[in-house]
């Protein structure tokens, strides 16, 4: 039934001005990435162009992600800007190291600048039934990280099931994660709307227990602009218009900032552009 | 911002005649007294095409036709040929699906996504199952190696699932050697009669296959004609009592797929988003018109509130409207006189007493539609607890434990469908087996398959539609010792 539901939000229907409108959101609530061994600081402050203006009249993208030695450099190339730097930790994409090293590796990065964390949870210890374990490393980083923003990476497609993702979904939030995240992008499996889908319940749950709004990060295997929209379709009737927010809701991406702006093109002009005309950055 | 979803209209051309006639013998022939009714859209109202009528004499020559195209054609043809007709035919409707959605769509009234995806997929389906049973039938029924067609099968079919529910008729009674003639049910003759272009191009030898159009008088002429041997009939169980009844004392065989009042049993440890999605599909889908929706909620008492308040927000995504349109997911109430007998049904429950909640959403400004809606402080006494609603409208009731679910579950005449949702597979298997339904679906719903054999018990009718069971009711089987 989850998968079922989850299919149908990709067949909903926006078009013209609502397209357009549901495109420049989802540029709005693009985290672009590079999480690469061989980043530069050449490739990110290249990346940071790119995020600031993506195209002539395109908005501009939420935030930037890189890995912790890079966040200087971006945080200069985007000096002045509204785009925020998101900055991996937690020895990512394993998560497998003492919390010390977690920890420190987190405190570079806030150091280093960064807007928001994007941590890996331990999900060896998630597997092995230490729950305890996972809660207070979520806590603790985000006790370090104080009012930046944290995003806890559960690595669903580690997890073996809807029901463990669900389960991790309410444990990082029950933790103090400001977003849950689905993947790192590291490994096959990414970001699909049936698990998207158990993690907004996750996070419509616990608003209705608590009163807070949380928020959800799809990342990785997000392809096109169809994909996009559908994933902001889910966002709408499952937790409903204020998640439609680079606030409460972001596409971790690289790829698909170019189809989105290919799909604009074509709404503005009436033909289908190509990337030879968008900037590869 | 809200998302504001745009029309996606379905705009594949269909062409439909302004006049249809019978198909018999393989000739389209009108009505013998040259009458005809209008089909007519039931989401815009508006005529879509005259419909010849089907009298005494038209069902006459179609039961002829049949019987000439059985004893002189169709019975000894060698199986592996026949098989290659249901092939063909089972061919082209997924080459012209999209036609067959559009026109099923507008006929009846239902989405355009459910037509497309469900019902004209599973009619291909069927054909294509049945048809590799052709020339296998020796395995069919243990310890008969020969087993012979009945005969002349008159088929009559409701109009929920006009196209599929003449496949479920129509293919396994070709597969087993006998020949057909189709009453389809007056609102929705359409498809049904492009079903018999698509018989007619598949070069289907005349007789074969006959679809007489009309009113209940046509299938009333039908069900007594003396050359029919067997009547399978879908519809509704105040239709199927009289149907048995004039079968009563001759040789007809008979099989009925009747009415249900399906319960859908929640258990606290559901897990209770998924729960809510199979109860939405289980009473929304189609409108609600299908014999085997879960028309009744048990959940249990301590999850009640819980699972209102999701089921309330839930029914508000709901989008109400244009059947052609692709998002649409509560289609067109078929016709003015069902629509007419939920209002009728809404009012009871709260007139007896019962809390009714509807979506709030706005419907189209003609046409014939009824918002997604659910009954609280419902007793099992109460009309919508009992009665077939057959419409959007679900009645929801407690239980405290596994037993008294199973105890408020068989409380019917009824007995075709149940849905039992837990975490639990001990649970699970203890519920299902105690359940008086010819269907239980366990943390799912309205699944459907053509190898899986689908039929009810007590009120809901007897015989099988689907799967090697689904061939028993259409082969004859000589009375010897136990088979």
């Amino acid at each position: 039934m989850l998968e079922a539901r989850a299919a149908g939000f990709a067949k909903r229907s926006l078009k013209n001005d609502a397209k357009l409108a549901a495109i420049d959101l989802a540029i709005r609530c693009i985290d672009l990435t590079t999480l690469e061994g061989r980043d530069s600081p050449g490739r990110i402050r290249s990346l940071c162009a790119k995020a600031v203006s993506p195209a002539p009249g395109a908005p501009q993208v939420a935030a930037v992600c890189v890995y912790p030695n890079l966040v200087a450099v971006a945080k200069d190339a985007l000096a002045g800007t509204e785009v925020k730097v998101a900055s991996v930790a937690t020895a990512f994409p394993s998560g497998l190291s003492s919390l010390e090293v977690k920890l420190r590796d987190t405190e570079a990065a806030l150091d280093s600048g960064a807007d928001e964390i994007d941590m890996v949870i331990d999900r060896g210890a998630f597997l092995a039934g230490d729950e305890a374990t996972v809660f207070a490393e979520i806590a603790a980083v985000k006790k370090l990280c104080g009012t930046v923003h944290l995003k806890a990476i559960l690595e669903t497609g580690e997890l073996g099931s809807y029901d463990a993702t669900r389960r991790a979904s309410d444990l990082a939030l029950a933790a103090g994660a400001d977003v849950i995240k689905t993947s790192t992008g590291k490994i096959g499996t990414s970001a699909t709307p049936a698990t998207a889908l158990v993690m907004a319940e996750a996070i419509r749950d616990f608003e209705r227990r608590t009163g807070e709004r949380r928020g959800l990060k799809v990342a990785g295997g997000v392809r096109n602009t169809k994909a996009a929209i559908g994933y902001l379709v889910l966002l709408d009737e499952t937790l409903g218009s204020a998640w439609l927010s680079p606030d409460l809701f972001r596409i971790g991406a690289s790829a698909l900032l170019d189809d989105l702006l290919m799909q604009r093109e074509k709404l503005a002009t009436g033909r289908y552009g190509s990337l030879d005309y968008i900037a590869k950055d | 911002m809200a998302l504001a979803y745009a029309p996606s209209l379905e705009t594949t051309p269909v062409r439909i005649a302004a006049v249809y006639d019978h198909f018999i013998g393989g000739r389209w022939v009108p009505s013998s007294d040259g009458r005809t009714f209008a089909t007519i859209n039931p989401a815009t109202e508006e005529e879509l095409a005259q419909v010849a009528v089907g009298t005494r004499e038209d069902i006459d020559r179609a039961v002829a036709a049949a019987r000439d195209a059985y004893e002189n054609v169709w019975r000894a043809m060698r199986p592996a040929e026949r098989a290659k007709y249901l092939y063909r035919i089972a061919r082209a409707l997924t080459e012209r699906s999209r036609e067959l959605a559009v026109l099923e769509t507008k006929d009846g009234g239902k989405p355009i996504k459910e037509s497309r995806d469900f019902d004209v997929v599973q009619a291909a389906a069927h054909f294509f199952y049945y048809a590799g049973w052709a020339d296998k039938l020796q395995y069919a029924i243990r310890g008969i190696t020969d087993p012979a067609p009945v005969g002349v099968v008159g088929s009559i079919v409701p109009w929920n699932f006009p196209l599929l529910m003449a496949a479920w008729k129509i293919a396994p009674a070709l597969a087993c050697g006998n020949t057909v003639v189709l009453k389809p049910a007056e609102t929705t003759p359409l498809t049904a009669l492009l079903l018999a272009q698509i018989c007619e191009e598949a070069g289907l030898p005349p007789g074969v296959v006959n679809v007489v159009t009309g009113d209940g008088t046509t299938g009333a002429a039908l069900v007594v004609h003396p050359g029919v041997d067997k009547i399978a009939f879908t519809g509704s169980t105040e239709v199927g009592k009289i149907i048995k009844k004039s079968a009563a004392g001759t040789r007809k065989h008979l099989t009925l797929e009747l009415g249900g009042k399906a319960a859908n049993i929640v258990f606290a440890d559901a897990p209770l988003d998924q729960a809510i999605e199979g109860v939405v599909n289980g009473i929304y889908f189609n409108q609600g018109h299908v014999c085997c929706a879960g028309s009744r909620l048990l959940v249990q008492e301590s999850i009640h509130d819980d699972v209102v308040e999701r089921l309330a927000e839930r029914i508000e995504t709901l989008r109400v409207g244009d059947p052609l349109d692709k998002n649409t997911d509560i289609g067109a109430i078929n016709s003015p006189a069902q629509h007419a007998k939920i209002a009728e049904l809404l009012e009871s429950g709260v007139a007896e007493g019962a809390v009714l909640h509807q979506q709030a959403c706005a419907l189209p400004g003609r046409g014939y539609f009824h918002r997604a809606s659910f009954f609280t402080g419902v007793s099992q006494s109460h009309r919508i607890a009992r009665e077939e609603i057959f419409g959007p409208v679900l009645a929801i009731m407690t239980f405290r434990t596994a037993d008294e679910a199973i105890e408020k579950a068989n409380n019917t005449p009824y007995g075709l469908s149940a849905g039992v949702w837990t975490d639990k597979g001990a649970k699970s298997m203890y519920v299902a087996q105690r359940l008086r339904a010819g269907v239980v679906w366990c943390s799912t719903f309205n699944q459907f398959d053509p190898s899986s054999p689908f039929g009810g018990y007590r009120e809901s009718g007897f015989g099988r539609e689907g799967g090697v069971a689904g061939l028993r009711p259409y082969l004859s089987v000589p009375a010897g010792p136990a088979e």
